[in-house]
């Protein structure tokens, strides 16, 4: 055996080159612990996207008001522009800004740059498409901002490779759209003290990391109740991706709705474990047709190929993010949306104005950030006007369906009878209800 | 590493410069961009300003520096995985797979060991990596022995297995208790992290495909293993009948590449990461495959190649952006270099 060993060639020819690899490993393994010295490495002074040779004073500055939210609900990107021109310059505010970056007033012809970052495609006729539309709401309502744009970003650490690209560019607000955005972002935002990063459906925040989501769940309520009045099997689908607590709470929602209207109405739950992944989508409704369900819904970021396999198979469909209605004439019946470009450009004002504050922000019909879409042509105005009638009552805030007692799948009470739960406590949701087939994890 | 020279070398006819590999490969590059140009100047963009934001965002600033260093780390040691098992005639497509099982093995040390500092935390997640790598790829050689099965196709399946394998863990018993349902695992101590190179995304994981293209190199052309691996890929049937022992060579190179790709995975998770979720790879394993088939299998190419890749790769986040470019545009400029590539080469053998 020794000889065997000490004739192997790599000792009897090449010693003096595995020496030499040695060396350079050690060499190399010097260097990454002298490195390795927290003091040996400062900190890099992040750069300043937005010109610092801006003379603040000067009367080339523009700065924006932020109109009320009655107005920026109007519709219309134009109020922005007429609050833009209005302003005064007056930069003393912009002193208690954190991420001040943002808040400097712009050269002229320079433009503040806003990146956005979307996990699938921006005409997925979903999720994406929605916030990829709110971006360009927000470019019509400031002249001066310029949007990044950046698509099909996985939800890993890849995300960061682009914050940094955009960040490099002058972004100085990053919109990290996507749920699984959430963990690698909170991860560089120290490096960037100076950029204002703002995720869509955390449920924390820091000094320059802010969250917000709406609290669509209450157009799940609207739509699952519709759903109710429709199938005749008393069935209903819900296809999601992650069992995250947004998706929880719009199948809860969704299936409470229906509830409403037939107490005996079964919900079945079904994960794919991908925002977009149509082959497995098309399965998913496959299975659920089989099953017995006549109506659909779904939380993924791409809806067509269900929208459609729903028309196909001759069932209804109810939607999710967008309007698909034309994609599914005899199938459609409403669904709820998003209204994303008044929410960002309200954000993006104060950020400019100094008067933001970070935080965890839910906000639902009342301030107009979620719609409902057009109903099927095929629906009663009878049944029509009492879903109008819900959403109304949901709007006014003075009706609240997850009042207690809320029970889970397990009989286990979630929510004490007569309590009025929080949105905080809605957005943190665990369970599935009683009378939900699917599970949690 | 000896050159191969070509048949009008040996007839000591005078080489022009444009028969050298090297010269052939830039301007194959050069071919793929001019006609990538074009493409975009046809959907109406200026493609100088798209080529100077590209190389800005890549080559011109320390952000874009880094984020290739960051790519060419995987690039390079999956392109060696594909390499070495080249050297002996295998052809190894499961790069992506080993790479994620040895992503999943580092996982493993990193949640349920606990040493107490990052010089045996890191150490022993990369002796795990290596050798989830290395199990992989030696299922596959396994099949080739016992079953006859062909490598390329017990390769290329087992990717899909090992992501499955993969998800069975993050999806289960290993998911962050605290992460709302996300499919990932908690997130890695400090000491299974591998630290950052002055405040960039750029990791100490860079030494591993350094070590890696010395390594195999210097194998490969100093030793008389790599001159019988050498042997073996040329002709298997002359090796044996020259005693070398063929099955054992076929073993080592193709656990060697397996183990390489499991760094990779390693170094993603410990230097990128910082955890373990479906989809860590984008990739990365095939990337690597595209850039060692560029590189004729040569170790040192493989550096060019997989800087090339990386630039593009990392080029196509800055295009969608700043040039207003699809993503799939990276996709297509990958593509076109390397036919580009292939073409030229084929059109140098013809001219021997």
């Amino acid at each position: 055996m020794y000889n065997r060993i000490r004739k192997l060639p790599i000792f009897t020819h090449s010693h003096r080159i595995l020496i030499g690899v040695f060396m350079l490993m050690a060499i190399v393994a010097l260097a990454a612990c002298g490195s390795d010295d927290p003091t040996a490495v400062p900190a890099q002074p992040t750069a300043v996207p937005a010109s610092s040779s801006t003379d603040t004073s000067g009367p080339t500055t523009t700065t924006a008001t932020t109109p009320s939210t009655a107005e920026l609900h109007g519709g219309s990107p134009d109020i922005f522009l007429k609050g833009f021109e209005d302003a005064a310059a007056d930069s003393s505010f912009r002193a208690t800004s954190k991420f001040a970056a943002a808040a400097k007033p712009l050269a002229a012809g320079e433009k503040l740059k806003v990146g956005f970052i979307f996990v699938g495609s921006q005409k997925d006729l979903g999720y994406n498409q929605a916030a990829a539309e709110g971006s360009q709401y927000l470019e019509k309502a400031f002249p001066d901002i310029e949007v990044l744009r950046s698509e099909n970003i996985p939800e890993t650490a890849d995300v960061q490779a682009v914050e940094e690209q955009m960040i490099r560019d002058g972004a100085t607000i990053i919109f990290a759209t996507s749920y699984g955005y959430s963990g690698p972002t909170k991860a560089i935002i120290e490096k960037h003290p100076d950029v204002m990063f703002l995720h869509m459906g955390d449920v924390e925040s820091f000094e320059n990391y802010s969250s917000f989501f709406g609290n669509i769940w209450q157009l799940e309520y609207a739509a699952g109740q519709l759903a109710g009045h429709t199938s005749k099997t008393g069935k209903l689908g819900f296809i999601a991706a992650f069992p995250i607590p947004q998706t929880l709470l719009n199948v809860n929602a969704f299936h409470l709705g229906a509830q409403s209207v037939n107490p005996d109405i079964k919900t079945t739950f079904v994960l794919t474990s991908s925002w977009c992944d149509p082959a497995k989508q098309a399965t998913a409704v496959q299975a659920m047709v089989e099953a017995g369900v006549d109506v659909l819904t779904q939380h993924q970021d791409c809806t067509k190929t269900i929208v459609e396999a729903a028309e196909r198979a001759g069932i209804y469909v109810s939607g999710y993010h967008q309007d698909a209605s034309p994609a599914a004439p005899n199938a459609w019946l409403t669904g709820a949306a998003w209204n994303w470009g008044p929410v960002y450009s309200e954000i993006v004002a104060e950020i400019r104005q100094g008067t933001y504050k970070s935080s965890v922000m839910f906000q639902g019909l009342d301030a107009g950030w979620v719609k409902l879409s057009p109903f099927g042509s095929f629906l009663s105005d009878e049944v029509k006007q009492s879903i109008l009638d819900t959403v109304e009552k949901l709007r006014s805030g003075n009706f609240q369906p997850f009042t207690g007692p809320i029970t889970d799948q397990d009989g286990v009470i979630q929510i004490a009878d007569g309590v009025v739960p929080t949105d905080a406590q809605l957005q943190g949701t665990g369970y599935l209800l009683q009378g939900i087939t699917g599970r949690t994890n | 590493m000896t050159t191969p020279i070509s048949l009008n070398q040996a007839r000591g006819v005078a080489i022009t410069l444009t028969d050298r590999p090297i010269v052939r490969s830039l301007m194959a590059v050069a071919f793929a961009f001019i006609v990538f140009g074009i493409f975009i100047a046809i959907i109406g963009r200026d493609p100088f300003e798209v080529y100077a934001k590209m190389f800005e965002g890549t080559l011109g600033s320390k952000v874009g520096l880094s984020e290739v260093g960051v790519r060419m780390i995987p690039f390079v040691l999956t392109a060696l995985a594909a390499s070495i098992p080249a050297r002996v005639g295998l052809i190894n497509v499961g790069g992506e797979g080993q790479l994620y099982i040895g992503a999943w093995a580092a996982t493993g040390v990193a949640l349920y060991v606990d040493f107490p500092t990052i010089w045996l935390m890191l150490p022993a997640m990369a002796f795990a990596g290596f050798l989830g790598g290395a199990v992989w790829a030696g299922f596959a050689i396994a099949l080739r022995h016992f079953r006859n099965v062909n490598e390329v196709i017990s390769t290329l399946l087992s990717n899909y297995v090992a992501i499955l394998f993969v998800n069975v863990f993050v999806f289960g018993a290993w998911k962050n208790p605290t992460g709302f349902g996300y499919p990932y695992t908690a997130n890695f101590e400090v000491e299974s992290i591998l630290p950052a190179i002055a405040d960039t995304r750029l990791h100490f994981g860079l030494v591993l495909p350094v070590i890696g293209i010395i390594a195999t190199y210097l194998f490969l052309s100093r030793t008389r293993w790599g001159a019988n691996m050498r042997a073996v890929g040329g002709n298997p049937d002359a090796a044996r009948r020259r005693g070398i022992p063929v099955l054992r060579y076929l073993i080592i190179a193709m656990l060697v590449g397996g183990g390489l790709a499991g760094l990779a995975g390693m170094s993603e998770v410990s230097g990128i990461q910082h955890h373990l979720r479906p989809g860590i790879s984008n990739s990365l394993g095939f990337m690597g495959f595209l850039a060692s088939w560029m590189a004729n299998h040569n170790p040192v190419a493989i550096i060019g190649t997989c800087f090339l890749i990386a630039v593009i790769v990392v080029g196509g986040d800055v295009l969608q952006f700043s040039g207003n470019l699809p993503s799939a545009a990276m996709l297509i400029l990958i593509g076109l270099v390397l036919f580009s590539i292939l073409g030229f080469r084929r059109f140098e053998r013809k001219t021997e």
